[in-house]
């Protein structure tokens, strides 16, 4: 019992269990759910696609966890993703022989750097100017996806690049997609930066109290900014992955409704919107979840105008199961209910 | 009481004069536009055009062709650019009435909310013309709708399916008699997404052939690749050695599918037939690839007939409440050859 305890009130449980809830349902109502294939070398299965998709998530869910940890919130990460997308499918070009106007390397170090440029616009104005994240974040949520049409002068440019087509789908010869490797690498640098250097626990006082940290010294101004910047970058990594996946600038539509999916991916983890106590393990779950859900309804035939209620009603779920009240409420009846078993 | 009839009597006046001010500027006009026998010259005639915006390839091209059959004919055309905003167009409207064009043509961008301004252009005795879209007041108000049939385009996609099915003698992949029909859907709530939907179903059950074939899965894929690619996936992964043919509300979310059908070892065109709706460059590229076997033209060239239309009106000749234009049907071995030709 002590042991159950133990684990039901570990932060991870939580995502774990609904997840573990989710593909225990698809193994009996999906059929070939679990079957990998390989197919020209590559590995090919429903479960692939779910990783595929969810990395893209996770990285994006990466950057709004760090945010969130801060006490911020960054909505312009779906419009951020369409001006990736934009600004390298711009640089490379949309020749139909396949070449590229410029090098691919340098077309996706351009996307990233110009997220990074609107990272810095959001940092700027939730940290120096001290605008509320939702509001600050809402402008650039407006005018993103103007200034990426801008810069394809609103067509949608299709990509012929071969080397482009493998950031979101697979290197040939690779078993796995690349976006896995993605990432696995941006993850693994969360991690890293985060075992190396104090940032984390920064993040995490500046999200519990910044007058409390900015008092004991910390930098609370330099430490929100960077975190949107990184936020930015994240998107712009997403949007390199969302455009290569379909090996086109789509302004209209890259990242449509992503950045809730990403702080849908970070409260599912456990963290709180309020900000503080971080877990970037629950993120990833919880992005790994939003894709698994998304990919059941997929297989089950729902359409996908009905697949926001069923978002919502798990949203719903997830929210009632962290509310303290709720918890306590259901306590409540449960000992009322042994009582009056003992009673009788 | 006296001050009141004073006030009526000088209004009453006051309209009268207006009024045969303007029947006699009117009748000014008209003198001065008419030929020897009464009719117009191509060259006298004024059509104010009131276009939507340049928000995709269609539109843009869509523009283009009536800038050119209003240059070609010789009458002048005032244009408008409503960047997507309905009040825009009503502004250009007032204006083309203030400047007294000959005919009033729109793209209205949305079906509501044109009542009062196409009152006002009946008032002003300038009829209007309706392109591609349509508009939910009362159809006095205008005189003509001039659009493609979007139920026809459906019919045309499911005809050159059934023939190309008999003609190749094609068999299904899953064995059985019947061909399995995937269809992806456009954005629910659009009237030409249903309408292409219910002409591919309906000549699809009126067909002789009804019986050989079967709609295994249908889901929207919101017209966008991205989308596209993941619910394909997704029918992939539940019927992918059983699906015939892919029926595509428009070419993106083909081309989209056609990326997920490849990376599942399939070949599109060969293994499964793909249909799409649009013609657009693209599309064309996919055919002469031999990814993708007929595209049904949505046509944007509604230049001409508007041209045609307008001096028809202008010289008081009587046109159909509804012109529905001709659109053409592209099978891959036509594409190579057609690719020069198009426009969007």
């Amino acid at each position: 019992m002590e042991k159950l305890k133990k684990l039901t009130s570990n932060h991870l449980f939580l995502p774990l269990f609904a997840l573990a809830l989710l593909l225990v349902f698809n193994a009996f109502a999906t059929p070939g759910f679990f079957t990998i294939e390989v197919q020209n070398g590559q590995l090919f299965g429903r479960i692939i696609d779910i990783l595929n998709r969810a990395s893209i998530l996770i990285v994006l869910s990466m950057g709004m966890t760090f945010v969130i940890a801060t006490g911020g919130i960054d909505i312009s990460q779906g419009s951020v993703i369409a001006i990736s997308g934009a600004v390298c499918c711009y640089l490379i070009g949309g020749a139909a022989d396949g070449t590229a106007k410029m090098p691919l390397l340098i077309a996706c170090l351009a996307a990233v750097a110009v997220c990074a440029v609107c990272g810095v616009w959001n940092g700027l104005l939730v940290s120096k100017l001290k605008i509320q994240p939702m509001v600050a974040t809402l402008i650039l949520m407006t005018a993103g996806r103007g200034i990426a049409m801008l810069i394809t002068e609103g067509q949608n440019i299709t990509v012929y690049h071969k080397p482009f087509t493998y950031i979101g789908n697979s290197i040939p010869g690779s078993p796995l997609p690349t976006t896995i490797y993605i990432a696995a690498a941006v993850v693994l640098l969360v991690i890293l930066i985060q075992k190396k250097t104090s940032i984390g626990m920064f993040v995490q006082a500046v999200g519990i109290n910044a007058e409390a940290a900015r008092r004991t010294g910390l930098n609370v101004t330099a430490i929100i900014f960077i975190m949107y910047i990184f936020s930015g970058m994240c998107a712009g990594v997403t949007g390199l992955m969302e455009s290569s996946m379909i090996s086109a600038a789509d302004p209209n539509n890259a990242g449509l409704n992503m950045e809730m999916d990403a702080i849908l991916s970070v409260a599912l983890g456990g963290t709180l919107l309020t900000g503080g106590r971080f877990y970037v393990g629950g993120s990833i779950i919880g992005a790994i979840t939003i894709q698994t859900l998304t990919t059941t309804l997929y297989a089950l035939g729902v359409s996908s105008e009905q697949l926001p209620v069923y978002k919502a009603a798990v949203v719903l779920l997830i929210c009632l199961l962290q509310s303290e009240k709720f918890k306590k409420f259901v306590e409540r009846k449960s000992t009322s209910h042994k009582k009056a078993v003992k009673q009788a | 009481m006296k001050k009141n009839r004073l006030l009526a009597a000088f209004l009453a006046s006051a309209m009268m004069l207006s009024l045969a001010a303007c029947s006699g500027g009117g009748g000014g006009d008209t003198a001065g536009d008419q030929t020897a026998d009464g009719t117009k010259d191509a060259s006298d005639i004024v059509v104010g055009f009131a276009q939507v915006g340049a928000e995709s390839e269609w539109r843009t091209a869509n523009t283009e062709n009536i800038k050119q059959a209003a240059e070609n004919a010789g009458i002048t055309l005032q244009f408008s650019d409503a960047q997507q905003k309905q009040e825009n167009q009503i502004k250009a409207i007032r204006s083309f009435i203030a400047s007294d064009v000959d005919v009033i043509s729109v793209c209205p961008i949305v079906g509501t909310g044109w009542d009062t301004v196409l009152q006002e252009a009946k008032d002003a005795g300038i009829p209007v013309v309706l392109v591609d879209r349509g508009v939910t007041a009362d159809p006095s108000l205008y005189v003509t709708h001039i659009k493609a049939d979007a139920v026809k385009e459906g019919e045309k996609a499911f005809n050159w399916i059934d023939e190309y099915m008999q003609a190749q003698g094609k068999t299904p992949r899953g064995g059985g008699d019947q061909f399995q029909i995937a269809i992806l859907e456009g954005t629910v709530g659009s009237s030409v997404a249903a309408d292409r939907l219910n002409g591919f179903s309906t000549a699809m059950s009126g067909s002789p052939n009804a019986a050989q074939y079967n709609i295994i899965a249908s889901q929207t894929g919101e017209y966008t690749r991205a989308k596209g690619k993941e619910v394909m996936e997704s029918f992939l992964k539940s019927d992918g050695d059983k699906i015939d043919i892919l029926f595509a509300c428009n070419d993106d979310m083909a081309l989209g599918a056609i990326q997920a059908i490849e990376a599942a070892g399939i070949k599109p065109g060969d293994d499964i037939v793909i249909v799409s709706i649009d013609a657009a460059k693209g599309a064309f590229n996919a055919m002469i690839e031999g990814k993708m076997n007929c595209a049904v033209e949505h046509t944007p060239n509604l230049g001409d007939i508007l041209v045609e239309t307008a001096i028809k009106i202008a010289n008081g000749e009587q046109v159909p409440a509804l012109i529905e234009v001709e659109e053409d049907i592209f099978p891959a071995d036509i594409a190579e050859q057609e690719l020069p030709n198009r426009t969007y």
